[in-house]
């Protein structure tokens, strides 16, 4: 298993070896299916919209549904106008959505078709949109994408307005939809009104009918969408995913915004909640207090099995920095953090995590790879993997266990069900991050050291 | 039968039925059966279709696994195809000759916007110089992306380049992305690479008196292992794999096989003619899917040979097989038997399950594929017939001159029409039509309002797709399985594949999942009370 992986690390100045990223477009695609009513579509090879429902479908067991503008070579040559323009109509014609969200490719990219110019040139039905957002492959990660595609919709459909709805926009980040569902639950509970964009929840975990519907119940409307700009407050969620949207939405409607990491583990959901105090006024609710005591509660109860435990972290620079802090929290060292995701900002924000804990001797890396952090704990080994699918190599190699949180997990069910954020998700995490550490106990360790009781 | 295709087309605007309507037909109704293939998706429609770099990097080339494949790209690309189609293969030593395993490394140039603007030719140097340096490989394929072509970056002459700078195999693949008009385009370009610079530059004599190349198997679930040990059993030996856990080492010796077996025709077909040009290796279509088609295709081996003490081996083999088989063949047909089925797979897969399907009693109501070409529906006797069109004139087709060195003829005449005489026939598919029943449906490039329409009107037991419509078909109600990856099960060819593969088909339809669909309170009244008046 991975045995031509190199004790000695080699600096590498061109070669990308088992990245912890991918391109744009596919999180332009999750985004675009987190709006109701809305296919993506994908300006570009159909290898790329192919590509990108395969992986999304994997990743949540669901339907992905998108089209794609099928380039030859001839509209690579003379450009994917026509191309675009015939799919909007036969989208429209035979697929009925609402709004078609076109993200670009690094192919329609490169040859430089102007989409604002194609889709003011089109014609579109009464009453439907045709949106888009530039996602060239080149750049950033799906990261960068997801908030591309995010940024596109405001752009195109935010109105600005005088009037104050009292709602809070509220941008999830790249998260799963049991995330989704779990921030709905928790600004329910605060009394606080919102609108999520995107919001991929009865999307992406629609529940069994007996019966396929292309646009299911869920996702954020386009109604919703038009109305953000007479929002109170944006809460961007997600550093790195929300804020640039957040501030999109700022400079275009004025709407001011308060910027937060993902509200993962004890102190960042303490942070969400307060932010959502500030909006509401109200009393945090006893249920509320129940459950952080519980977190608490547990992670006390852990400790002698999480403490100095070190973990390589690897994934998206958010869900990363997210799943470091409460592994700080839990006493836990983050010895790696590895995000394929360029942005400098996410190693400056883990050194601010480790420098507030007070722990050394950890390493964070943006731009980097999977075949890097190996070897990094080939010459200094963790006790715990946490991250998507790709690491498993890497658990095997080494015989660490891993557990699976983040984007992409291919090889597992359910995960997309659950939430990791606030109180409840952190539960879930503790629970993840015991059970691996103690199960790798009671199958590593001498046969006269099994206990029944731990 | 051609009502229902009247009813699903006609949905469509003018020139949409224009264009499908020549790619969906019902079986018996032409005189003869014409499949438009190969031809453009139309944009929007939302195929199932993937690209020229799928075929190339993701089908022909990936399992091979001692070729580090490096994607010149943006980072996605190298990404997907990054053991996702389920090729396995492990490091192994033949002859003294180590071949390793780098199926589990994803490579790329993670091309920057940067080497857009500028070239990314000194990027792939580097990289090409990394890979060297961390493994030193023996064969180094570069895969161009999209925007390769279009920026100019010449993969060729870099190849060349690290050819001799390393003195290692290094060969260019230019399979952008939008070449062709589907992945079908990149299986010709890597097979062209595959006869250029690899095939006829070993020097492996095979040691057993009968060998072959298995062409077309991916070893996707395991397969090609199946199949291999089939072959062993009879005494016959497997030089190379096109290209399921294979490895340059082993198809660098391919030449000097005695017989080609094909089992994807549409994949791998180019090389097969090449070889037949280049070398004399003469070809037989294959599948060991089903143990029917097992059977068939040892035997057919055995008639190629024409060897007595091979064939009675064969048969005993056969005979051993379907001992472990038979009973549990019988078994599943019993739990099976009337079933239907709906197959849309790549470009063989839909044909090959059909006859072990049926070997369940399952009927096939509707198949398609997603980048065949009319041979492989109609048979290569219309490939004369085939007008090349702008896309698959873009496409390289070379020819090859008789090798001075290696050129032999297999077979006289005489035993050429003997085996024709046997139903044997040499270098030729027949193609998916032959085996379909009269009045079944065939739907080339299955879009997805298609598929749609086609399930709620045909309503079989099992759509057997692909991941991105499968979770269609189940949000539905329907089984849906897989038959490019196999839902993560395997392998399904050879006998035991068969039963496993019956079993599989009786677990989805078995789970009691499916009976919780309705929730109960659907079922009953929620109101209780007495109607008015009532005494």
């Amino acid at each position: 298993m991975l045995s031509y992986t190199t004790k000695e690390v080699s600096d590498r100045k061109a070669l990308t070896i088992n990245p912890a990223k991918t391109c744009q477009p596919v999180g332009a695609m999750y985004a675009a299916l987190g709006v109701h009513n809305c296919l993506p579509h994908s300006h570009g090879s159909q290898g790329c919209c192919a590509f990108h429902r395969m992986f999304l479908t994997r990743h949540f067991k669901e339907p992905a549904m998108a089209s794609s503008s099928s380039f030859t070579e001839g509209a690579s040559v003379f450009g994917g106008g026509s191309n675009v323009k015939t799919a909007v109509k036969n989208i429209f014609e035979l697929y009925d959505p609402e709004m078609i969200a076109v993200h670009t490719t690094c192919l329609s990219e490169t040859i430089g078709d102007d989409l604002n110019a194609l889709i003011q040139d089109m014609t579109i039905p009464e009453g439907k949109y045709v949106v888009h957002c530039n996602t060239p492959s080149y750049k950033g990660s799906h990261i960068d994408g997801f908030t591309n595609m995010v940024s596109g919709f405001i752009n195109y459909l935010a109105q600005k307005s005088d009037s104050d709805n009292g709602k809070i926009c509220l941008m999830p980040g790249f998260v799963n939809p049991g995330d989704m569902r779990e921030y709905k639950r928790l600004m329910n509970y605060m009394k606080v009104e919102y609108t999520m964009l995107p919001d991929s929840s009865g999307v992406m975990d629609a529940p069994m009918t007996g019966k396929f519907e292309m646009y299911p119940k869920g996702g954020t409307t386009v109604e919703e969408i038009k109305s953000l700009g007479s929002c109170t407050l944006t809460l961007a969620l997600g550093l790195k995913t929300s804020e640039p949207s957040a501030e999109v939405l700022k400079k275009k409607c004025g709407v001011p915004y308060k910027a937060l990491p993902l509200p993962m583990g004890i102190e960042a959901t303490d942070q969400f909640i307060m932010a959502l105090q500030d909006i509401s006024k109200e009393e945090i609710p006893y249920g509320l207090e129940e459950e952080r005591g519980q977190l608490v509660d547990i992670m006390i109860d852990i400790h002698p099995y999480t403490y100095g435990k070190k973990a390589a972290i690897y994934g998206d620079p958010d869900t990363v920095l997210g799943i470091a802090a409460f592994a700080l929290e839990l006493g836990m060292i983050p010895k790696y953090m590895v995000t394929g995701t360029p942005g400098a900002a996410f190693e400056e924000r883990a050194n601010e995590l480790l420098s507030k804990f007070g722990v050394e001797d950890c390493v964070a890396k943006e731009a980097g790879d999977l075949f890097l952090m190996h070897q990094w704990i080939k010459n200094e080994s963790v006790d715990l993997l946490i991250g998507g699918t790709h690491g498993k190599h890497i658990a095997r190699a080494q015989d660490i266990p891993i557990i699976r949180m983040g984007f992409p997990i291919i090889d597992r069910y359910i995960h997309s069900y659950l939430p990791l954020v606030g109180y409840k998700g952190a539960v879930r995490m503790a629970e993840l991050i015991a059970n691996a550490l103690m199960d790798y106990q009671d199958n590593h360790c001498e046969e006269k050291d099994v206990e029944v009781v731990m | 039968m051609s009502a229902v295709k009247d009813e699903i087309l006609e949905k469509y605007n003018a020139r949409v039925y224009k264009n499908r309507k020549e790619h969906v037909i019902t079986v018996g109704e032409g005189n003869p059966d014409v499949v438009k293939a190969n031809t453009r998706a139309i944009p929007g429609i939302i195929t199932q279709r993937g690209c020229c770099f799928a075929g190339c990097k993701g089908v022909v080339l990936g399992p091979i696994k001692d070729a580090v494949v490096l994607v010149h790209g943006p980072i996605g690309c190298a990404f997907y195809t990054w053991g996702t189609r389920r090729h396995k293969a492990y490091a192994d030593v033949r002859d003294g000759e180590r071949a390793d395993c780098y199926l589990e490394y994803c490579f790329s140039t993670d091309m920057q916007e940067s080497d857009i603007v500028f070239g990314g030719e000194k990027k792939l140097r580097q990289a090409i110089t990394e890979v060297v340096q961390i493994f030193n490989p023996t064969a180094i394929f570069i895969c161009s992306t999209c925007p390769v072509g279009l920026i100019g970056d010449d993969v060729q002459a870099i190849a060349r380049w690290g050819e001799e700078e390393f003195k290692i195999k290094c060969i260019g693949f230019s399979c952008e992305g939008y070449k062709g008009v589907s992945q079908s385009a990149g299986h010709h370009i890597a097979n062209n690479q595959l006869i250029r610079h690899i095939i006829g530059t070993g020097d492996r004599e095979p040691k057993e008196k009968y060998s072959i190349n298995l062409l077309g198997e991916y070893n996707i679930g395991g397969d090609g292992w199946e199949v291999e040990k089939l072959l062993k059993r009879c005494g016959i030996e497997v030089v190379s794999v096109f290209t399921g856990a294979s490895s340059y080492r082993d198809i660098k010796n391919a030449h000097l096989a005695d017989l080609n077996l094909v089992q994807c025709h549409r994949s791998i077909n180019y090389v097969a003619d090449m070889m037949k040009d280049k070398y004399g290796i003469d070809w037989i279509k294959v599948n060991f899917i089903g143990t029917n088609s097992c059977k068939e295709s040892l035997r057919a081996i055995g008639e190629y040979f024409g060897d007595e003490e091979l064939k009675a081996i064969i048969e005993a083999v056969i005979i051993d097989e379907m001992s472990n088989v038979a009973e549990e063949i019988l078994y599943l047909r019993c739990k099976l038997k009337g079933k239907t089925a709906a197959l849309y797979v790549g470009g063989s897969r839909s044909h090959h399950y059909q006859n072990l399907l049926s070997e369940f009693g399952i009927s096939t109501v509707l198949a398609g594929y997603e980048f065949a070409h009319r041979d492989d529906y109609e048979g290569r006797k219309v490939i004369p017939d085939i007008k090349p069109d702008a896309d698959s004139k873009n496409i390289e087709s070379i020819t090859v001159e008789p090798d001075p060195k290696f050129y032999k003829v297999r077979l006289t005449e005489e035993q050429r029409s003997a085996l024709f005489e046997k139903g044997i026939m040499l270098n030729e598919y027949h193609g998916m039509i032959k085996d379909m029943e009269e009045g079944s449906v065939i739907c080339d490039d299955l879009n997805h309002f298609e598929t749609e329409e086609f399930l709620r009107i045909l309503k079989p037991d099992i759509f057997f797709s692909g991941i991105k419509d499968k979770f269609v078909a189940q949000k539905n109600g329907m089984l849906s399985r897989q038959l490019h990856s196999y839902d993560y099960s395997g392998p399904y060819a050879g006998f035991d594949g068969a039963i496993r593969f019956g079993k599989d088909v009786l677990l989805g339809l078995s789970t009691p999942a499916w009976s919780y669909i309705r929730a109960p309170w659907k079922n009953t009244p929620c109101l209780e009370g007495t109607l008015g008046g009532e005494e």
